[in-house]
């Protein structure tokens, strides 16, 4: 029989241990209050902040909240529309915060916000070569996801549905090929509009979540920050488990015969 | 030696310094360039209901208390120095622009209905009908009769033409600290004080109290066309991010803003215009024919909170600061706070939320 535990299940991202497997974002917090409170709410150990909308070098910024609660910085490239813009903000960023992580990302369309394929994939080529331990945001193409992995980086990180939009994942199959394909972690990235999205993702088989405004735009962003963190578990927790089969009729669950 | 020094001449200090003069103390004023900073920028909203957002039910408390003081303290201010701030009463129209945006409206609508305010839902045509330079597609909006708006800079010009007449003593220089008995300047004169209040605004760091006040930049623009083109101040909600355009009684438009956190950058940039214009014409397709007369960063005073710091943070100091995107609406009710703290009366209950203390956990 397979024995009950929860623990020693940490995430492994790069060769650096995580315990927590929920990753936050910051943007769309009404306070910086607020968003405190629901970092911590949360129990993330990695945050990614936007480095086209924060100086490292003011007082008092978001960076300020994650160094005091100890929390690593991803940087992210938000805001890039080509990869040559992608890399220029990441070298920023590390020079800045002294990391070599970066969570690229390299829009394609100002409206949908999807991402831009070719160049993300030209952008990582580019940022591996440069020493840079890359987690490409992509859309749910099990295809780049393997070239994407093929040229080096750390991690993936599927769409579940556009940024900001809370539609959930839409294509649960595209996710559960991801990960049954990768041999780096995989991160949905994007779309969790509520808990069971979240726990929907680790349900599939993917290593941790990332999101902000499901938490940071919610009536209240700590008491959704805590439901993430659950859900996340639980979805964790449910996906090594196993699930049942689905079955079209009813099965007793206390029959007369086993 | 000055019965009460306050240190930043903004519309928050400048109000401070002529309520506390009209009291018949002796008041200076602290300041290299007054009304040069956020004051110069603001746009002069005095909205607290349709600025209402989830967690910030005590930033409503504060701006709905301010808001009743405004049309007093405008009479007041507008007989003293003789000057029209432009105080319109028309109220604030918050439009949609595509679907999801008057999804975001309504359930807004839903959460101001829940702490009691009144809310007058419009279908787009009625938005329109009210504002016929509208584009068609707005889907829908809200209309909040009780918000005002005023123009910021009038009321710099009018609340320094008053501390004039009131015998204020304006002095021209830069803080660097306090001292016992007064406030030293970067150039080493001590004007000496009884009493000091902080309204350092943005630059409040500068004077190492350990408030933790941090710049938010806002990017605004002004635009002059013919006078009436909007009737209200319109905000709107364009494919999720926010932008408004306050009309002035001269024709002028100030539309804005941006929020960044990125120190003490006051650069206008190519991207900020270009979101501020691009949001702004989705609302009002006509603003294309505007003059453009002004572009231009300022710094708002944003604490951990997005709340104010009101109280005596010493013996003799009192703060008057960390306003953030409010300084212009919370005016009237932080000088009455203050000049109640200077005098020994009972300041508005509704301050203990701004108290500078609730800071001291550590947390900051």
């Amino acid at each position: 029989m397979a024995e009950f535990t929860t623990d020693a299940d940490d995430l492994v991202l790069a060769g650096e241990k995580f315990t927590s497997r929920l990753i936050m974002g910051t943007g769309g917090a009404p306070s910086l209050d607020v968003l405190d409170q629901a970092l911590v709410a949360s129990g993330t150990q990695l945050t990614t902040v936007a480095m086209r909308r924060v100086d490292p070098a003011a007082q008092g910024s978001v960076l300020d909240v994650l160094k005091r609660r100890g929390i690593r910085v991803l940087p992210n490239t938000a805001g890039c529309f080509t990869a040559g813009e992608a890399v220029l903000t990441a070298r920023l960023a590390r020079e800045a915060l002294g990391t070599d992580w970066v969570k690229l990302e390299v829009i394609a369309d100002e409206r949908t916000l999807l991402p831009d394929p070719v160049e993300t994939l030209e952008a990582a080529e580019l940022l591996v070569a440069d020493g840079f331990t890359v987690l490409p945001y992509i859309g749910d193409d099990p295809i780049l996801a393997r070239r994407l992995e093929l040229a080096g980086c750390a991690a993936v990180m599927p769409l579940g549905s556009p940024i900001g939009s809370g539609l959930g994942i839409r294509n649960p199959h595209n996710i559960e090929l991801i990960v049954e394909y990768a041999n780096v972690p995989v991160i949905l990235d994007a779309g969790v509009g509520t808990a069971s999205d979240a726990a929907q993702a680790m349900e599939l088989g993917c290593a941790a979540v990332l999101l902000a405004s499901a938490v940071t735009r919610a009536g209240n962003p700590a008491l959704m920050a805590s439901a993430m963190r659950h859900a996340v578990l639980a979805g964790r927790e449910a996906h090594k488990a196993g699930r049942i089969p689905r079955r079209r009729y009813a099965e007793a669950s206390s029959p007369l015969k086993a | 030696m000055y019965d009460v020094v306050v240190i930043g001449g903004g519309v928050v200090g400048l109000s401070i310094a002529w309520r506390t003069a009209e009291r018949g103390l002796a008041v200076a004023v602290v300041d290299p360039g007054p009304g040069s900073g956020a004051s110069h920028a603001a746009a002069g909203m005095l909205a607290p209901i349709s600025e209402v957002a989830y967690t910030e039910e005590p930033s409503l408390r504060l701006g709905r208390e301010s808001l009743a003081l405004w049309p007093a303290f405008a009479a007041d201010l507008s007989a003293a120095a003789a000057v029209d701030l432009d105080l319109r009463a028309d109220g604030t129209l918050a439009v949609a622009y595509d679907s999801d945006d008057l999804a975001v409206l309504t359930d807004l609508a839903a959460f101001e209905e829940s702490l009691g305010i009144a809310v007058e839902r419009l279908t787009g045509r009625e938005c329109r009908r009210l504002e016929p330079m509208l584009a068609p597609v707005v889907r829908g909006g809200l209309l909040a009769r009780d918000d005002l708006w005023v123009n910021p800079r009038r009321v710099v010009r009018a609340l320094l033409t008053a501390l004039a007449r009131a015998g204020v003593a304006m002095v021209p220089g830069r803080a660097s600290g306090l001292v016992d008995g007064g406030v030293r300047l970067t150039r080493g004169e001590v004007v000496p004080a009884r009493q000091t209040v902080v309204a350092t605004g943005a630059w409040t760091a500068e004077l190492g109290l350990g408030l933790p006040i941090r710049p938010v930049k806002g990017q605004i623009m002004r635009l002059r066309g013919p006078a009436g083109l909007l009737t209200r101040c319109v905000r709107g909600l364009v494919r999720g991010t926010s932008v408004y355009l306050v009309p002035r009684a001269d024709g002028e438009i100030t539309v804005g803003a941006t929020q960044e956190e990125l120190g003490f950058d006051t650069r206008v940039t190519a991207g900020g215009m270009w979101e501020l214009l691009r949001d702004a014409r989705e609302l009002v397709p006509g603003i294309t024919e505007l003059e453009i007369v002004e572009f231009q960063a300022g710094l708002r005073p944003g604490t951990p909170d997005n709340l104010p710091v009101i109280g005596r943070i010493r013996p003799d100091v009192v703060a008057a600061t960390g306003h953030h995107r409010g300084g212009i609406l919370l005016a009237p009710l932080t000088a009455d706070g203050v000049v109640a703290m200077l005098t020994g009366e009972q300041p508005s209950q509704i301050l203990k939320e701004c108290d500078p203390g609730r800071f001291d956990g550590g947390n900051h």
